[in-house]
């Protein structure tokens, strides 16, 4: 079943310069897509024009069969699109727990907020009544922005570089935790990353360069090419639309 | 007590019907219950309008309840407060205070509460306010504290103003002894032409003395606020501030803090921040389906928390 469709999508700056330029890319439920590609290719801003953050400055988008191009942010949150920001943001006097209640839409028990925040590497009963302010570290607060996500269970759930500012064995778990997802059926996940552990576990790999999608495919088709030509300045593949 | 002064006596000092332990009503500028307790006693002021709270030394794990209510416009109460609490002891005072006005001349209530910390006294103090009624006549609290700390006494300070008051002058004094320590967390938010005022004056006189003061505000509507803090370094010690407003529609904060040092080992720091709502924080609560409104009520809530 198909859950998200990109239709001639393009986003430019105020300037005039294309960011996201003609994309046309559909995605399966229940897998993981992971979208890989140079910095500066397009790839956090397609991120945010699927979570409604940004607005495309032309094409179209469907979610479940349903045009959302012209729904808000969240009108989004509440059909069941998630986003997992790559600078998470700060709240004085807001707690973890309030965070991850707010994200759940409903109280959470202490086993709860365990589980969720066991999830990330992190121990709930030294976090839960902490406030996400100034005195958590970066990656502490990276970790619990994947929580939240994470809680709120969505059909799809699209994470910006998880792995950025996380320590190596949060980023095991963090691994194990996409394994889980896309094992137990709960949701599409989809994951910009440039890991190529991460890259390893995806169903699905969609390469975005310049703009254009520049390949998309089953991993075990564009991997491998990834990985050969991880040397070169140039983009491996060609292609310009995909379904995954 | 009238039916305003124990809806106004819920809000504002954790009434539930009765009070446990001691305790004293100002309603109207008039006695409205009294109660002494072993450890506590509570008696007149001779020399004029007030109390005189004695904590005896050792006293632990009890409360006194000191609150004041205005029910009315026309009333102009001026009350002194006195609390001695002996060394050693460790105590909840809450002193809350309400306004109700639905008419159109004036009501205020000014409380001047002095404390005398004796060595090792611990006191947390919890002070909350609120206006509410109708009327044209303006809601005025002006509440004064001067804080005496000696040797090794502790003292936790938790005021909250959240709204209903047209008029606010806080007046914080405080001098520290050896070791002695202050911590200050005031919460304030101001709506509609409110106008409020904060000033804090501490001055840390012993060695290894310290205070810590935060400051969260919001102002709302047309409404102003004045912030003014001085720490006085006169030894070893730490002081900290930090004021925190957030702005919202036509809202304006002055925030005037100040850092006196008179010893090579005093470490004093002000943090002082002053802005909207960070667009960055109504995004992300936006994406777990709040809408705008929620999104900026959830963490002005939480700020206020």
């Amino acid at each position: 079943m198909e859950i998200l469709k990109l239709e001639h999508l393009a986003w430019d700056l105020p300037d005039g310069a294309g960011i996201i330029k003609d994309i046309d890319l559909s995605l399966e439920s229940g897998k993981l897509v992971v979208v890989t590609g140079p910095n500066g290719g397009g790839k956090t801003t397609l991120a945010k024009l699927i979570a409604g953050i940004e607005t495309p400055s032309s094409g179209h988008l469907f979610f479940e069969g349903r045009e959302i191009t012209g729904l808000d942010i969240t009108e989004r949150a509440k059909l069941g699109i998630a986003y997992a920001f790559q600078q998470p943001v700060r709240f004085k006097g807001l707690t973890v727990r309030d965070m991850l209640e707010l994200a759940s839409g409903k109280k959470l028990d202490d086993a709860h907020l365990c589980d969720l925040l066991g999830k990330v590497g992190l121990c709930a009963n030294e976090y839960v009544d902490r406030e996400l302010n100034a005195s958590l570290s970066g990656g502490e607060i990276k970790r619990i922005e994947i929580a939240s996500v994470l809680a709120r269970r969505a059909k799809l759930s699209i994470f910006d570089e998880p792995e950025a500012g996380i320590d190596l064995w949060s980023f095991a778990r963090l691994v194990e935790t996409f394994q889980e997802v896309r094992r137990q059926k709960a949701g599409t996940l989809l994951v910009i990353s440039h890991q190529e552990r991460i890259l390893s576990i995806a169903d699905y790999i969609v390469v975005i360069a310049d703009g254009y999608v520049r390949g998309a495919g089953p991993r075990e088709e564009i991997l491998p090419t990834l990985l050969a030509d991880e040397r070169s300045p140039r983009c491996p593949l060609g292609k310009e639309s995909a379904r995954v | 007590m009238n039916k305003i002064t124990e809806s106004l006596l819920r809000v504002v000092s954790e009434f539930g019907g009765s009070f446990q332990g001691a305790y004293n009503v100002r309603e109207d500028g008039e006695c409205a219950g009294r109660q002494s307790s072993a450890n506590i006693k509570i008696e007149s002021k001779k020399e004029g309008p007030g109390l005189v709270i004695h904590v005896l030394p050792g006293t632990k794990g009890e409360t006194v309840y000191i609150p004041a209510c205005v029910t009315h416009g026309g009333i102009d109460d001026l009350v002194y407060n006195d609390f001695y609490i002996g060394e050693g002891a460790d105590v909840l005072v809450v002193a809350g205070c309400g306004v109700h006005n639905e008419e159109s001349t004036e009501a205020r209530h000014n409380g001047i509460h002095r404390f005398f910390l004796e060595k090792g006294a611990r006191v947390l103090y919890r002070e909350k306010h609120i206006g509410t009624g109708k009327g044209m006549g303006a809601r005025r609290i002006d509440p004064v504290t001067d804080i005496t700390m000696a040797e090794n006494s502790y003292l936790e300070m938790d005021t909250t103003q959240i709204s209903g008051v047209d008029s606010s002058m806080r007046k914080t004094t405080a001098t520290l002894a050896a070791g002695a320590r202050l911590v200050v967390r005031e919460r304030l938010m101001t709506t509609g032409t409110e106008w409020a005022r904060s000033d804090f004056d501490v001055t840390l006189e012993g060695e290894d003395a310290g205070v810590d003061l935060i400051s969260r505000s919001v102002a709302r509507g047309n409404s102003r606020q004045e912030f003014n803090s001085c720490i006085r370094g006169k030894n070893r010690c730490t002081g900290h501030s930090e004021c925190d407003a957030i702005l919202a529609e036509s809202g304006s904060v002055i925030a005037s803090p100040s850092l006196e040092a008179a010893h090579i080992d005093a470490a004093l720091i002000h943090e002082a921040a002053i802005g909207k709502i960070a667009g960055e924080q109504i995004l992300k609560l936006r994406t777990l389906g709040l809408t705008q409104e929620e999104a900026e009520e959830r963490i002005i809530q939480g700020f206020l928390s």
